[in-house]
């Protein structure tokens, strides 16, 4: 039944994760999902960092300002603001590492109930690289995952014990899946919110993790 | 001492050698030094390590040294834009050592400042940690880290005086300042050299002592992934 459940869609998972950001966070976002938690922000002052060495990202150019000299950790063309600060990569993950960034907001592969992340690697499949993620797992104040609760076989993503090589390990504090949103505990999963339409049983059903 | 060479060929000479490691700036293709890594291809340099966050594309970037087979060892945090990187890794005929990012600009400024090694979070509990030195601080557990020391580091930066003060420009910064660093020899292309003077000394970001050679040249600058917002209809 569980892939039945429909939840939120792409965007309101975006819009609710916003809703964890407060006013005057640096905020580093992922790819995928966490990108869209920009336009949920309101009326918010949020700094986000791109770790490739910015601070005060701004939109995709219009056609014919695109910059060469800047781009996003995705690669991608952005813009400044007039916050705008530029610093070297050493500098970017320093102040990632040292905890000064206050939330990453990231897409993942599995979560545990402990807080253990698996989102770079499927062993036997095609390795590009753990980029920044693990940097910025270690280092963040807060670290928010944002992804579908279930694979495309219906299967839980959020596990007992991941089953992939971990990105970090007892790093995630939230999770916010189509279903709801799940805060780490010491003895497990809790339930903050259900999305509309979803019940507790419903999550519960859908979690191999311990939900207490 | 004349810091300005003529073209990347001659800022070149006597440096390379076979089984040698560098050290090379630039995020995905944004600030890599282009001039140099086509005059690095040129030299036929072999057997060579490269302490790279990424690995160019198949024919731009160091993706034109993948193609002549002039890499042996990649040390890079992600490497997925590159078809011919993934071929010779997949058979065998080429070495990649994954790092954490942060971790590997962290090595190389580490490298560059005589620091041989140092403890990070990074990694932590990740097959990234497997045999290396684990310490706890304060209650948390930290893995150690070396700096790395290259036998030659190429960047690129925007604007430079002919003694090497190097500015960049926006995010073309990126790995290039410890890359630079962390090179016994640094060699370093940029946009436009200027007499001493020139640059506002407040506003410059790499020391000409790390930089020692130093060219002039044209940028072809590809963008890798071109993303536009749409204008609001009038």
């Amino acid at each position: 039944m569980a892939d039945e459940l429909k939840g939120w869609d792409r965007n309101q998972m975006a819009e609710r994760a916003a809703q964890e950001l407060e006013d005057g966070m640096y905020v580093n976002l992922g790819i995928g999902i966490p990108t869209l938690v920009a336009n949920y922000v309101g009326d918010k002052d949020i700094t986000l960092q791109s770790e490739n060495g910015m601070l005060g990202m701004g939109p995709f150019p219009y056609e014919g300002d695109e910059d060469p000299d800047l781009i996003n950790a995705g690669k991608q063309t952005i813009t400044e603001v007039p916050r705008t600060a530029y610093f070297d990569s050493a500098t970017s993950f320093g102040m990632i590492r040292g905890g000064k960034i206050a939330a990453a907001i990231l897409g993942a592969m599995e979560v545990s109930e402990k807080g253990d992340l698996a989102n770079w690697m499927i062993p036997g499949k095609l390795v590009k690289g753990m980029g920044g993620a693990m940097d910025l797992v270690a280092g963040v104040g807060r670290v928010i995952v944002v992804m579908d609760h279930t694979n495309k076989h219906g299967e839980s993503k959020v596990l007992k014990e991941c089953t992939l090589p971990l990105t970090g390990k007892g790093v995630v504090d939230m999770i916010i899946t189509n279903l709801g949103v799940l805060e780490v505990g010491r003895k497990g999963l809790h339930i903050v919110e259900c999305a509309p339409g979803i019940s507790h049983d419903e999550i519960r059903a859908a979690t191999e993790a311990t939900v207490v | 001492m004349k810091k300005v060479f003529a073209n990347a060929t001659e800022a070149l000479d006597g440096l390379l050698h076979d089984g040698m490691l560098i050290a090379a700036g630039g995020f995905g293709l944004c600030g890599i030094p282009e001039l140099l890594i086509e005059a690095i291809r040129e030299s036929g340099v072999k057997n060579i390590s490269v302490a790279s966050n990424n690995a160019g594309v198949d024919d731009f970037g160091l993706g034109r040294l993948l193609e002549t087979r002039q890499i042996s060892k990649m040390i890079s945090s992600y490497v997925g834009e590159n078809a011919e990187f993934m071929r010779q890794y997949l058979s065998g005929e080429l070495e990649l050592e994954f790092n954490p990012q942060g971790t590997l600009a962290e090595r190389m400024r580490a490298g560059g400042c005589g620091i041989p090694g140092f403890y990070t979070k990074t990694g932590v509990g990740t097959v990234i940690a497997e045999g290396k030195d684990h310490k706890d601080f304060d209650g948390q557990t930290y893995i150690l880290e070396r700096g790395i020391v290259a036998d030659l580091a190429i960047v690129k930066a925007w604007k430079a005086d002919t003694t090497g003060n190097a500015i960049f420009r926006k995010t073309a910064r990126n790995f290039n300042p410890p890359a630079a660093m962390c090179g016994r020899v640094c060699v370093m292309e940029v946009e436009e050299i200027v007499e001493p003077g020139a640059l506002d000394p407040d506003a410059i970001h790499l020391p000409g002592i790390y930089v020692h050679r130093l060219i002039q040249g044209d940028h072809e600058k590809r963008i890798e992934q071109r993303t536009l917002r749409k204008r609001e209809e009038a």
